[in-house]
């Protein structure tokens, strides 16, 4: 048995397709979740894909948090379930407090699509321990509200605990405080990010196959614990 | 009170608006012939919305006919002219369907809401046929890139086909961004959308089936876009500029996006019997099109459709264009699984009527009949115009004044022609466009192929087998202005070679004819020219035309754009693994010019640089262009090529230094003997294409090419190493011998400068 990776698909979802995908492309099981669940169908683990949840005409993810499905996986959570939040999936993951700060509009005002390079911080996640640390990678980065904000005090801390995950290289494309393009929880198993892994999975269609190892990763720690 | 069939039948002699409505009076007088009555008020809405140009296509019709009767024999239409698009065969049991619209006026009056919902209109024509929606396109063209209007317009319209498109998860592979004087007042939106479906998806819009159901469902109906078509399409701008803003429709994405995923779910289903969508002329168009198409007669309660102002009279909602909605013929039995699959994607479906065998379109309003029609009458069986038109009285003076080396002076020494390419590739019309393309997301839906700015947009349709489609679509206006019979061929040659160049083998054609008034004799002349010449170019080179767009009086006072026939083109690639790309990429590999090159200035980007448009522009050949599409195929699918790029808008030079800054890899070129530098650099003489040949293939390749009667000329090869040689050590370099010498980042500065300089950062 290989491991089941959930991807939720809320109302206006758009990068569900591709998330699955890259799960299928790494060997692992995809299954469709939606967003009125009231079950999360035994599944080892989740993806928030990126999209416009509802629309996203009030704060983006504010009204996705409170889907079904999503108070399961909050509450799951924080009991270990690995969660990774892909640009509206990390706005949702902070909107429902699973992750610390929030994502506000980019700093220049359009919505920007670019291949962005990435320095890995932490490879002490499950979304990355297959990564080396301070690896360069390039994958593709679309938002228009992807500037990650905080205090002052927060940043520090998740400096200091190891939880910024990734940080652009060569331009800011956002605004994100500090160069901020994803970070995790404390125990590691949440992880949200700016940019598309699930766009850099096929060397066809994506500028590398450096997405591959955020789903190894989280493939890995669950076929080692089970 | 409300204008009943009864009230009408007793009150023969009302005043009626109908010149308000944009009808003439043999127009009214033949809506009285055929209801034996006056019309009542919301039938002559409905008959003026539907004869007006931008839905009856009276002008253009007499002229659009030759697509089809000088079409090609081919096995690859499944559906033709006539439907929402055409379906096009591409093997493996896969249909593709696509389309080009022109948002022409709406996004001059209101930019952002103008192209976001013209992004939104296509995408339904497209899911409306049973595809799933791959990719959009745009083509763009306005005034002077230095003009304030421009500066108005274009942010607001690249902001809205990215707000509208990036939320519904379609990739933006491509398009055109042209600036041009003749666009000041008058700017061109057109959007295209592509879909695929398995054969036995495909829908069409036809009321079938005694006691079906039609069900209105999507956003409810308010009061934007209420005579929009008859109002905005047809009715030229004054100098004074619009003041009609509440006619421009305002979208809903995320709407949309619910409305696909719903739409495609019922079709899968097999829930749906007939289908349409809601876009110009709203429940007026729809109701009539799906009767017409029918069998027999359609009943319609307009008291059940849902509103989003309450206060709206019959007539506003027969005629309102909201977005968002669609139309669907269900059968009683499956009305309930509909419904619930509506429901599951939260919108909104309610019943408003069902087919029957009266013949007639019955529309019913708090229980009096507002309308009693044929409906083929109202959709299909419009006027019909043979409009006059003659050959402009300028045409002969402007063919005249050819751009000689007398008539404008050309550049001649090393250094005036490393200006000259650095002029043009920083000239707005051939800088990068990543201004623009940064705020569109291309890499939704994970099966983009290629994307700006290579040659032409390629998505895989079929991920297991690689099955793939490209697509592109092209115009040079100045070519048709100087001869459009000409200029229309010239562009479909050009989206043709962007096709081959890539890899694909085209396969069928789809237009969006942008044009002045018709009712200016110069402009018909232009558009007959026009037509004849895409259609015959279209049996010529074997491609089906297999639908498109008519954008009339698109003109500032008298003084009407640029003829503008854009013409896309669609081919099919067996294996997308096998695309050729525009980059170089070793050392070594050999730069082949395919093709001749001649003197041919007239319309080029260098002479309209140096303000001149005149004479004959560049040769059609339309056999050599064939000729160069199989060999550019053949090259690809065995292998022999690995960069190729079209030579086209600015000549061999700027489509070098284009394929340099995708590589990032320079490169040695010497002029070829015999040919003037000047011209083989920046002539835009047609059916050329650089190729770029590994050594070991370069036998094979030029023996095909010299078998088949392709003239292969090598003038350069591929070298990372010319940086410390030229003075520029640790830079990738392009060095045209006895010439000049460019570095990649000098170049690369010159032509991603230009766009944020104008528009912003």
């Amino acid at each position: 048995m290989t491991a089941r990776i959930g991807v939720v698909t809320f109302p206006g979802s758009l990068d569900d397709a591709d998330a699955v995908r890259a799960i299928r492309i790494v060997g692992a099981t995809p299954v469709a979740l939606w967003h009125g669940d009231a079950d999360l169908h035994d599944v080892d683990a989740v993806v928030l894909p990126g999209g416009f949840s509802y629309g996203d005409y009030l704060r983006c993810g504010a009204i996705a948090k409170f889907a079904p499905v999503m108070s399961l996986i909050i509450e799951k959570a924080q009991f270990g379930l690995p969660v990774l939040g892909i640009c509206n999936g990390f706005q949702i993951l902070c909107e429902s407090h699973l992750l610390p700060g929030a994502l506000t509009r980019n700093d220049h005002q359009h919505f920007i699509c670019r291949d962005q390079k990435l320095r890995i911080e932490s490879t002490e996640t499950v979304w990355t321990s297959d990564f080396t640390s301070g690896q360069e990678i390039v994958i593709p980065l679309k938002n228009g509200e992807g500037g990650y904000v905080a205090s002052e005090a927060l940043l520090d801390q998740l400096f200091a605990e190891n939880r910024v995950v990734a940080t652009y290289l060569d331009g800011n494309p956002n605004g994100s405080y500090r160069d901020i393009a994803g970070i995790s929880n404390k125990a590691g198993n949440v992880v949200g990010l700016m940019p598309h892994p699930e766009h850099a999975v096929e060397a066809l269609t994506g500028p590398t196959t450096d997405g591959i190892p955020f789903f190894t990763s989280v493939l890995k720690s669950l076929v080692g614990a089970s | 009170m409300i204008d009943s069939v009864t009230i009408a039948l007793g009150s023969p002699d009302t005043e009626q608006p109908w010149a308000e409505l944009g009808l003439k009076q043999d127009e009214y007088e033949n809506i009285k012939a055929i209801l034996r009555r006056r019309p009542t008020s919301s039938e002559l809405a409905m008959y003026s919305v539907m004869w007006s140009e931008h839905c009856s296509y009276k002008s253009s019709k007499v002229h659009l006919r030759q697509f089809g009767d000088k079409a090609p024999k081919t096995d690859a239409l499944l559906v033709g002219i006539g439907e929402n698009a055409g379906v096009v065969d591409i093997g493996g049991g896969w249909a593709v369907t696509f389309k080009v619209e022109s948002h022409n006026h709406p996004s001059y009056v209101e930019p952002y809401q103008g192209a976001a919902t013209g992004v939104g209109g296509i995408v339904r024509d497209i899911i409306s046929m049973g595809a799933r929606p791959l990719a959009v396109m745009d083509s763009l063209r306005l005034g002077a890139a230095g003009a304030p209007d421009t500066r108005r317009v274009l942010p607001g319209v690249v902001a809205g086909i990215g707000g509208y498109g990036n939320c519904l998860g379609l990739p933006n592979i491509g398009g055109e961004l042209v600036f041009e004087e003749s666009y000041a007042g008058n700017p061109l939106v057109n959007a295209l959308c592509i879909g695929s479906m398995k054969h036995e998806d495909i829908h069409l819009a036809s009321a079938k089936g005694v006691g079906n159901l039609v069900v209105l469902y999507g956003a409810r109906t308010g009061g934007d876009g209420i005579g929009g078509v008859s109002v905005l399409a047809s009715e030229t701008f004054d100098a004074d500029g619009p003041a009609k803003r509440p006619s421009v429709q305002v979208g809903d994405p995320f709407m949309e996006k619910l409305l696909i995923e719903a739409t495609l779910e019922v079709l899968h289903a097999g829930l749906v019997e007939g289908i349409q969508d809601l876009g110009g002329a709203g429940i007026s168009c729809a109701t009539s099109e799906l009767a017409s198409n029918g069998e027999g007669g359609m009943h319609v309660y307009l008291d059940r459709v849902p509103l989003r102002d309450a206060s709206l009279s019959p007539e506003e909602i027969l005629m309102s264009e909201s977005q968002e909605r669609m139309c669907a013929v269900v059968t009683p039995e499956k009305i309930d699984a509909f419904m619930a699959l509506c429901k599951k994607w939260d919108v909104e479906a309610v019943v408003i009527g069902e087919v029957t065998d009266t013949g007639r379109l019955v529309i019913e309003w708090q229980g009096e009949t507002i309308v009693d029609v044929p409906p083929r009458s109202v959709a299909h069986d419009g006027p019909v115009y043979e409009r006059p038109f003659h050959r402009p009285s300028w045409q002969d003076a402007l063919q005249a004044d050819a751009p000689t080396g007398e008539r404008l002076p050309r550049p001649s020494t090393p250094d005036a022609l490393k200006q000259t390419l650095i002029d043009l590739i920083s000239a707005p019309n051939l800088a990068s466009k990543s201004w623009v393309t940064s705020q569109y997301d291309r890499y939704v839906l994970g099966n983009t192929i290629l994307a700006q700015p290579e040659d032409a947009g390629m998505i895989r349709v079929d991920e297991e087998s690689g099955l793939g489609v490209a697509i592109s679509t092209d115009c040079n206006a100045r070519f048709a202005k100087l001869d459009p019979y000409a200029g229309a061929q010239l562009a479909l040659v050009e989206s043709y070679r962007n096709i081959s160049v890539a890899g694909a083998k085209p396969l069928a054609v789809t237009n969006c004819l942008n044009f002045g008034s018709p009712e200016d004799p110069e402009v018909m002349w232009q558009f007959a020219q026009a037509t004849t010449g895409l259609a015959d170019a279209c049996l010529e080179l074997g491609i089906p035309v297999t639908g498109g767009n008519v954008s009339f009086y698109n003109q500032t006072g008298d003084t009407a754009i640029h003829p503008t026939p854009v013409v896309g083109v669609l081919g099919v690639i067996d294996n997308v693994d096998r695309r050729t790309p525009m980059a170089w990429e070793d050392d070594g590999e050999l730069i082949y010019v395919l093709g001749d090159t001649a003197d041919e200035f007239a319309g080029s980007e260098w002479a309209h640089l140096q303000g001149h448009l005149g004479g004959l522009p560049p040769k059609v050949d339309l056999p050599m262009e064939r000729l160069l599409s199989e060999i550019m195929v053949a090259a690809s699918r065995d292998g022999m090529i690995t960069a190729a790029h079209d030579v086209s808008d600015g000549g061999v030079g700027v489509a070098v230094t284009e394929m340099a800054l995708r590589a990032n890899i320079g490169a040695r070129f010497w002029i070829p003997d015999n040919i003037d530098p000047f011209v083989f650099l920046f002539s835009e003489s047609t059916a050329r294409a650089i190729a770029v040949i590994p050594r070991t293939e370069e036998l094979r390749f030029t023996q095909i090419c010299a078998a088949r009667g392709m003239s292969a000329t090598r003038f350069g090869v591929v070298d990372s190493g010319l940086g410390a040689d030229s003075g520029h050590p640790g830079e990738q370099v392009i060095v045209f011998d006895s010439q000049f010498t460019l570095t990649i980042d000098q170049l690369r500065e010159a032509n991603e400068a230009t766009l944020p300089a104008l528009f912003g950062g």
